[in-house]
């Protein structure tokens, strides 16, 4: 993001892979995370983001793979390389009998901060998650809100090179979630961050890069620039008063994937990145469809998978051809 | 790094009403025996004086407290023991540890000796209401000494036990549970046999802490209980390894 960061690797995870049983709940998924660089990881529940992260974190032996952290292997030397990890599960590990400040100095010496630093890392850590008031109250009696923010600041109190970030704003108001943004930016700006989510609108907010899981695979990686120009390839939904088969739909619209919404309306997803609407109001004018809406549809995460999942089966076909 | 892990242990076990509840009904437990056995001796004191080789002052009032305090622990230790791992993983706490640069051995080792820390205080009740006759009368101090000694390595492998139970299951009541059974099953094994040399009586806890009670330290029952303590440490360190391995 700035030019201070330098292109040195942070996080570098190799064909990571996990299986439970027959079950592969992560297969051969790679990662490469620069300074300064905010990583999102998309996917809707049951994708692997979870368990890709635990992987990363060392809290899960990957069945294959390998993970770098600052060009430490993560497996050969979990120690060193896990201090320079800062993590966020789904559920932020709270001891709720502890008081907001000793629960931070726990956490800081548990990641060795000297006893002389850990006051004023405690201050810092604090102050940087909006929780300057709250050092004397115990985490049991805080709201969600705020109880999430002990967990971010619990995963930065040592300044770590990578800090990783699960589903941060969930079960957050909108104000918060905001607020967690901002810092979640702020962070970004000297450490590398990958966080998860099913929010589309939030990668595109906060993050640099997207990778985008689907059934523990990687379907999409790319920036953010990539992912919206991805999203250009606009769908389409178009209502008719007497329409056709979506087959015929979809032929005018140059191959287009048609799914029928209910009998009149029409979710069209251009081949290529094209724009086929021309195309469907003269066709419709011309064979008489009763057109009565066409409009860009709100792409949504679950299109997006649409159309990934529809593009690899394309690519499937090219080879199989 | 084992230290913040001890005293982030107490501390959460003294946050709680369990650790002090359970002080307290031993040490009244604990006291009452005591005053009860020392009012026995005080009464007899002259009949004693008699006998050649009669009970001391150390056999009548205070050995009594610790073979009462074995069988109280036995009762104590899983419902202090329960909650070590089995409600890290229910409250998801557990990663926090997991993901700091905190080995599995120390993880364990923290949990293992805040518990008998937490348990020696109990040793150490008994010995201040032993040393409390120091105002009249006189003590036996190598006979002290050896029940103390014995009294702390059977809270060390109960502890130990009661951890390993603990890694096994997410649900504390589960591993209180777990943890009890196995101690009576150590404690009671030397019934299931009426024959003196049978191998049996090299398992039975009660047979190995006898030695001690009776002012003797024999190598063997030491090398017994350090022997259990270790195979239950080592135990839990690998189930917990497991659990990141997934099996």
């Amino acid at each position: 993001m700035t030019t201070t960061a330098s292109s040195e690797s942070t996080v570098s995870a190799r064909a990571l892979s996990r299986s439970y049983g027959s079950n592969h709940a992560v297969r051969e998924v790679s990662l490469e995370l620069k300074r300064g660089e905010v990583l999102g990881l998309l996917g809707p529940n049951g994708a692997g983001k979870t368990t890709t992260m635990q992987m990363l974190t060392g809290n899960l032996a990957p069945s294959g793979g390998e993970v770098d952290i600052c060009g430490i292997d993560l497996i050969e030397r979990p120690i060193q390389a896990k201090s320079r990890i800062g993590y966020l599960p789904e559920v932020p590990p709270l001891y709720r009998e502890l008081k907001v400040d000793e629960y931070l100095r726990l956490a800081g010496r548990l990641h060795k901060i000297k006893t002389e630093a850990l006051a004023q890392a405690v201050l810092r850590a604090r102050n940087r998650c909006g929780l300057s008031d709250m050092g004397g109250r115990l985490i049991g009696s805080l709201s969600k809100g705020y109880q999430q923010r002990v967990g971010i600041a619990q995963a930065i109190i040592h300044e770590p090179d990578v800090i990783i970030l699960d589903e941060p704003t969930v079960g957050l108001d909108p104000n918060q979630i905001r607020e967690i943004r901002t810092l979640i930016k702020d962070l970004g700006r000297d450490h590398s961050l990958i966080l998860s989510t099913h929010i589309l609108p939030e990668v595109e907010a906060v993050c640099d890069r997207v990778q985008i899981l689907h059934r523990g695979e990687v379907v999409f990686n790319d920036t953010i620039a990539g992912l919206k120009q991805f999203r250009g390839g606009q769908t389409l939904q178009l209502g008719l008063r007497n329409p056709p088969s979506p087959e015929d739909i979809g032929r005018v619209a140059g191959g287009a994937v048609v799914d029928a919404i209910n009998a009149n309306l029409f979710r069209v997803h251009p081949r290529g990145g094209g724009d086929p609407t021309d195309e469907l109001v003269r066709a419709s004018v011309e064979r008489g469809w009763g057109l009565f809406q066409l409009q860009p549809a709100q792409t949504s995460l679950e299109e997006v998978f649409v159309q990934l999942t529809h593009r690899e089966e394309e690519e499937e076909e090219k080879v199989s051809k | 790094m084992i230290r913040t892990i001890i005293a982030k242990e107490l501390r959460s076990l003294f946050a709680s009403p369990l650790a002090w509840v359970v002080l307290a009904f031993l040490q009244v437990i604990l006291a009452l025996i005591f005053l009860t056995r020392l009012n026995f001796f005080i009464i007899n004191q002259a009949q004693l004086a008699r006998i050649p080789n009669a009970e001391g002052l150390t056999e009548t009032a205070v050995l009594p407290m610790f073979g009462i305090s074995s069988i109280l622990l036995m009762m104590a230790v899983p419902l202090l023991t329960m909650r070590l791992i089995a409600e890290e993983r229910r409250n998801k706490t557990m990663t926090m540890l997991l993901s700091a640069p905190v080995s599995m051995t120390q993880i364990v080792l923290g949990k293992f000796l805040a518990t008998t820390i937490f348990l020696a205080l109990v040793g150490g009740l008994i010995t201040l209401m032993a040393l409390s006759l120091l105002m009249g009368g006189r003590l036996d101090y190598g006979l002290l000494a050896a029940n103390l000694i014995g009294l702390l390595l059977l809270a060390g492998s109960f502890a130990a036990i009661g951890l390993y139970m603990s890694c096994l299951t997410t649900h504390p009541v589960v591993a209180a549970i777990g943890a009890l059974a196995v101690f009576l099953v150590l404690w009671l094994m030397n019934i299931a046999t009426i024959d003196q040399s049978s191998p049996i009586h090299l398992f039975s806890l009660l047979k190995h802490f006898e030695g001690f009670v009776n002012g003797t330290i024999a190598v063997t029952n030491l090398i017994y209980f350090v022997l259990l303590t270790a195979v239950f440490l080592i135990l839990s360190i690998r189930r917990l390894d497991a659990d990141r391995l997934g099996a």
